[in-house]
């Protein structure tokens, strides 16, 4: 195993890592299920995409634009939100994915089949920075987004989300503006996933529309609900473990989403806070271990 | 009048439960609404606060019309509604169920004062501030339910079923407690199981049968019908 790979794997994993922090704000704090985030994570790689092939800006001054357009597009996109029912949202979602691979796919403007190829790693100064560089440029990334989402769940705005999220007509009488919240909730996920798509657009180097399936978007949900619904930690570590599992069991691939499928189920049934969630089974072991730490101190 | 409900008909998927109710609840009062399971008593708190939409009819609130209305600019307006079963939010803590209505709206509310009223009515709400709501007692779950609806210090409380799931003793508690909020200038309307201890402190009361207000009057004259003696007092 080369450095180059573990590199390459740490750089997925934290563009993952940030996808789900995203997809967080919306499934885990106000509870409205997509299946539909490779959508938006399409939204943020192709704009990224076009601007930097067709419009020669760079890495720096298409990303500005290319996350107010992913924020834009996902409060568009959420409208429906505010008329469906939780059921019907997770349909609505679904039809996203195929939304947005239609139109890549038939579009030349969008490269077509074809994709579009030649999107070039960031400099810093003219200099061309590599991948060690591009990966840490990455992790400053999903530094900056666990610090905003640490900040955000401090607020009493996570707060209005999830109590919209456990009982809407709850929190409308107590004078909670569910729409805006539900907007609000869109509008961070759409971002943090635009976001997660400009990286993984610079550092695939390419788009094409079969990248963004909604196979994609079952696999980030899996990812989010095994970590745990709601909280930051387990948003991260739901990504780096089901991103990083697959890469070292090359077998697991040809079933990927028979394993996802079934491990989405499992989860669901079986530790339906998520594996590092409140109360599931990871954070319980470790609430055990400090526990024993700190009766062993008290009594040396 | 304080509220005013003309006329109103609501529906759900076209099956009207609710035909041409009018009644009002002036301030200060404490005004019952009895009915048999089934009589659109949940439904009528519902079209008051905005969340079932009305059908025919109109509401006003503090002589301003407020039928169209969303059911967050209602509670700003104060009107609070406490729905069957509390309601709380089982994952946020007990003082996160408390604060979160009063740090949304800073500006409106003086959080520290109210918070003492709360506390000076269900002191078990302080020992119990860090613990999640749903883990709550049943009890426990109403109180703070209450205390949530109280924290934006409403001028009109809407309370459905209060009673619902509390032992007898807690009942009377819970219905003194209401009592009380009259001389903090809280005006209630409530459904209630428990007729006589609800007529017990109401003012006024009404009969809602099959969805239309059959009889209405003062408490006395309510436990005075045959026909409140024969349907819910069992007489
Ligand atoms: N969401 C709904 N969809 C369809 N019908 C409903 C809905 N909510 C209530 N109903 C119907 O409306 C009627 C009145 O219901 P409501 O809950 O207002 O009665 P209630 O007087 O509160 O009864 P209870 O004493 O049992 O609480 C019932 O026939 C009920 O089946
Ligand atoms: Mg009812």
């Amino acid at each position: 195993m080369t450095f180059g790979y573990i590199l390459s794997i740490a750089t997925f994993a934290s563009i993952y890592a940030i996808l789900i922090l995203g997809l967080n704000i919306l499934t885990g704090y106000t509870k409205q299920v997509s299946l539909g985030h490779a959508a938006f994570f399409a939204i943020g790689a192709y704009t990224q995409a076009l601007l930097i092939t067709k419009a020669g800006l760079t890495f720096w001054s298409a990303l500005p634009l290319t996350i107010l357009l992913s924020m834009i597009i996902g409060v568009v996109m959420g409208l429906p939100s505010l008329r469906v029912s939780d059921d019907f949202l997770v349909l609505t979602t679904i039809g996203l994915n195929f939304i947005v691979m239609g139109i890549t796919e038939y579009f030349d403007f969008f490269g077509g089949a074809m994709g579009i190829i030649g999107i070039t790693m960031p400099t810093i100064g003219g200099k061309s920075i590599g991948t060690t560089g591009y990966f840490l440029i990455t992790l400053s990334f999903l530094l900056l987004t666990i610090c905003i989402c640490y900040l955000f769940s401090k607020t009493w705005g996570r707060l209005a989300m999830e109590a919209t999220g456990e009982d809407e007509d709850a929190a409308q009488s107590l004078g909670i503006n569910t729409s805006i919240y539900k907007m609000y909730a869109f509008a961070l996920s759409s971002t943090f996933t635009g976001l997660a798509g400009v990286l993984w657009a610079h550092s695939i180097g390419s788009v094409f529309p079969r990248n963004f399936s909604f196979e994609m978007s079952v696999l980030f949900l899996s990812m989010l609900v095994f970590g745990g619904l709601g909280t930051i930690r387990g948003a991260v570590f739901g990504a780096f473990v089901l991103y990083i599992l697959p890469e070292f069991f090359r077998f697991i691939e040809n079933y990927r989403m028979l394993v996802y499928g079934g491990m989405l189920a499992m989860i669901v049934i079986l530790q339906p806070n998520g594996i590092l969630g409140r109360g599931g089974l990871l954070d319980r072991c470790i609430l055990r271990l400090v526990k024993k730490k700190a009766e062993t101190q008290e009594i040396s | 009048m304080l509220l005013n409900v003309q006329d109103v008909e609501i529906a759900y998927n076209r099956i009207k439960v609710l035909w041409g109710v009018t009644l009002c609840v002036g301030e200060g009062e404490i005004v019952s609404l009895l009915g048999a399971n089934g009589a659109g008593k949940s439904t009528l708190l519902k079209g008051i606060m905005g969340i079932a939409p009305l059908h025919r009819g109109s509401i006003s609130f503090l002589e301003k019309d407020v039928s169209k209305k969303r059911p967050w600019e209602k509670a700003k307006m104060g009107v609070a509604y406490i729905p069957e079963g509390g309601r709380v939010f089982p994952d946020l803590t007990v003082e996160e169920n408390l604060m979160l209505i009063a740090s949304l709206h800073k500006e409106a509310f003086d959080v520290k004062e109210n918070l003492d009223l709360v506390y000076s009515l269900f002191p078990v709400l302080k020992e119990r501030l860090q613990q999640k709501a749903g883990t709550l007692s049943g009890g426990e779950r109403q109180m703070l339910a209450i205390g949530r609806a109280l924290m934006s210090k409403p001028k009109l409380l809407l309370i459905d079923e209060v009673s619902m799931g509390l032992m007898p003793k807690l009942v009377s508690e819970v219905f003194n407690t209401l009592s009380l909020l009259k001389e903090y200038g809280i005006s209630i309307l409530l459904t209630e199981q428990n007729v006589p201890e609800a007529l017990a402190i109401s003012d006024r009361g009404y009969v809602l049968e099959n969805g239309r207000i059959t009889i209405s009057g003062n408490s006395e004259e309510l436990l005075g019908n045959e026909m409140v003696k024969t349907s819910f007092l069992g007489l």
